[in-house]
């Protein structure tokens, strides 16, 4: 157990729980978003799906990460407007939807790396910022200032979007169509568009975090998200519909994989308990979720599709 | 009820309907698209075009891994008029789906390319006795008479990988990413740790299980975990290796690869790829059935019937002396002076 205290191996666990929780945040950020408003979409690790492979694929085209990351994020969007459209427009019930969008990124991201890729390709990965000043720093250092750019960039998004909700006056459409619909609607907001932007920012950075996660991997593969998610869809109710709860979700999520992980490699869990030990992360994010889900409410009107005058 | 509730209910009714229908299409166009591809044509019977086979296979068919296998392996039979798959059928229900589909539809010869598909196999093979079955890795016929399983010996070419990864070593400790502690992966990892015991019985041999065979990213971690506690050689199986391959890719760290050749992946530090080549085993399988016999065979790929072999990458500058202990060792499990300890 001593190892397990050592520098060496809390720098390794605290940087590879930060790694592991970076597309977990984008994807949870963005559905944030959605919930806020009333939109459910269980169809985000399809998005990331379809993301990620526009990702791979361009990066693998043009080797430039910057390009791929946008190809990414754009494919996200227009299926964020895709989404919009059938769960505000046609009002569709948001969890069957959901599901047929995840269904349709799953194989329809696979049957295009089948077709346009075949084998699987290295691609380039995002190049490391160490942040001058503070990568030096001993243990800090390499925990948490020697990253890829898009890492800072991920959790600097975690402020702007308690500021997008909290402090403008989108944000405060965004609760308040999510909370009484009706109230907004009569004070001339439109519950519509809202949720539309809401659906397709959303998109947008589900689309990201898989063109995040491949790119971060360097290579794609038939379901790469693994049901990632998924998993943001859930820390979004860990996170009591909040953007910092969801970040410290992604973040115990992380960084308890990262310490299974870590706690194998030191022999400390033996092989014998290894598929125990592989679900603890699970568990626990799970019983946090209970705990959550007892003392903060869910948005009034979330999956409640909105009708004037019901 | 009045005529504008009536309409209501009738815009409600087609709008419910337009909705419904399109993520039916979303999702039928999805799991289509995901869930086959098939190979080859002509309507096959075990006639004079040959026989139609199908393969289930838990990942993609272009993992560079266990399911790649083989495809590569069925592709490479002769009398073969026609070659299914159903591929990333993780799901064993989904996988019990397509093998019984496949045989509803006449295949000659369905495989059920995954140990986890045993159980459904034994439930579904006997309602279709004229129809081949072959399943793997496994060694298990179930007393059926059409009913035959494959397996492979990858403890060998583990440890013939854990005899030039020792030899390759500097900082003394080796680092193995594995999924879960079952079937030719766990042998594939006993085999190794113990061909590098052998070689260098003061090398640290480190496995991390990571129990799950299709989280790149958490391989790709482990990868890290690995190299935090020195290992500076890295070996994996099954197909979410993909991910530790690209840490061993990006921090130089020679990489031994099992399965398929991974050396595409990273042509600067893939060393060698054991390689399974189910051909050698599956065409006696594929003749019986041409001949309209049913088999209840156990067949194993191995280094003395030509079903494993070792590729080198020829990008790689391996050492002489490293691929001739390799080769000693490959001639020693060959004629039983060496066994694996697996």
């Amino acid at each position: 157990m001593s190892d397990l205290l050592t520098t060496a191996s809390l720098v390794a666990i605290v940087a590879s729980g930060i790694r592991l929780s970076v597309p977990l945040l984008l994807a949870g950020l963005g559905e944030t978003f959605g919930q806020r408003s009333g939109v459910l979409n269980l169809g985000v690790d399809g998005v990331m799906l379809l993301g990620a492979f526009g990702g791979y694929y361009t990066t693998l085209k043009t080797q430039n990460v910057w390009l791929g990351l946008l190809v990414g994020l754009g494919i996200g969007l227009v299926f964020g407007l895709l989404y919009g459209f059938i769960s505000v427009t046609l009002r569709a019930e948001q969890g069957i939807s959901g599901i047929g969008v995840y269904l349709f990124g799953l194989g329809v991201s696979d049957l295009l790396f089948q077709k346009l890729v075949g084998t699987p390709l290295p691609i380039p990965s995002f190049p490391e910022l160490a942040i001058p000043g503070v990568s030096s720093l001993p243990v800090l250092g390499p925990m948490l200032f020697e990253h890829s750019i898009v890492v800072y960039v991920a959790f600097a998004l975690v402020p702007v979007a308690v500021i997008v909700l909290n402090k403008t006056t989108f944000g405060l459409n965004i609760r308040a169509v999510g909370e009484t619909p009706e109230a907004a609607d009569s004070l001339g907001v439109s519950v519509g568009r809202v949720r539309y932007a809401t659906t397709i920012i959303g998109g947008a950075m589900a689309g990201a975090a898989g063109a995040v996660l491949t790119i971060e991997l360097s290579i794609f593969q038939q379901n790469l998200t693994n049901a990632q998610g998924f998993i943001a869809i859930a820390l979004v109710y860990f996170g009591a519909w909040r953007p910092i709860g969801v970040m410290l979700g992604a973040l115990l999520f992380g960084l308890l994989n990262a310490l299974v992980l870590q706690m194998k490699t030191l022999g400390i869990i033996p092989p014998d308990a290894s598929n125990l030990a592989a679900m603890a992360p699970a568990i626990i994010t799970i019983l946090a979720l209970v705990i959550v889900a007892n003392r903060f409410r869910a948005p009034t009107a979330l999956t409640k599709p909105f009708v004037r005058g019901t | 009820m009045d005529r504008n509730t009536q309409k209501g209910n009738t815009m409600r009714n087609i709008r419910t309907f337009r909705y419904l229908l399109l993520i039916a299409v979303m999702a039928l166009i999805g799991a289509a698209c995901g869930d086959s591809g098939d190979d080859g044509g002509g309507d096959g019977g075990g006639d004079a075009d040959g026989i139609r086979i199908a393969i289930v296979g838990p990942s993609a068919s272009n993992d560079l891994a266990f399911t790649q296998s083989i495809v590569e392996g069925v592709n490479r039979l002769d009398g073969v008029s026609e070659a299914a798959i159903t591929d990333g059928t993780f799901v064993v229900e989904d996988a019990a789906t397509a093998i019984r589909n496949y045989a509803d539809e006449g295949y000659d010869l369905v495989l059920a390319h995954g140990s986890q598909y045993g159980g459904s196999l034994q439930e579904i093979a006997p309602d279709f006795p004229d129809t081949q079955f072959a399943w793997g890795t496994a060694a298990d016929t179930f007393g059926l008479a059409n009913v035959s399983a494959y397996e492979a010996a990858s403890d060998q070419g583990g440890y013939v990988m854990g005899v030039m990864a020792a030899g390759l070593t500097e900082s003394g400790t080796i680092g193995v990413v594995g999924p879960i502690e079952v079937g030719d992966a766990k042998l594939y990892v006993d085999g190794f740790v113990n061909g590098a015991k052998a070689t260098d019985p003061g090398v640290t041999v480190t496995v991390n299980y990571i129990d799950s065979f299709s989280d790149v990213a958490l391989a790709s971690e482990a990868a890290e975990s690995l190299l935090s506690v020195g290992a500076d050689v890295l070996t994996g199986t099954a197909q979410m290796t993909v991910g530790a391959i690209g840490v061993a890719n990006e921090n130089g760290v020679a990489w031994f690869g099992t399965q398929s050749n991974q050396s595409s992946v990273a042509p600067d530090i893939v060393v060698a790829n054991q390689v399974y080549k189910w051909e050698v085993v599956l065409q006696d399988l594929v003749d019986a059935v041409a001949a309209g016999d049913l088999t209840s065979e156990v067949y194993e790929i191995n280094f003395e019937n030509g079903g494993l072999v070792i590729e080198y990458n020829d990008g790689y500058d391996l050492a002489d002396d490293l691929v001739d202990a390799a080769n000693a060792a490959i001639d020693g499990l060959k004629d039983g002076s060496i066994t694996t300890g697996a």
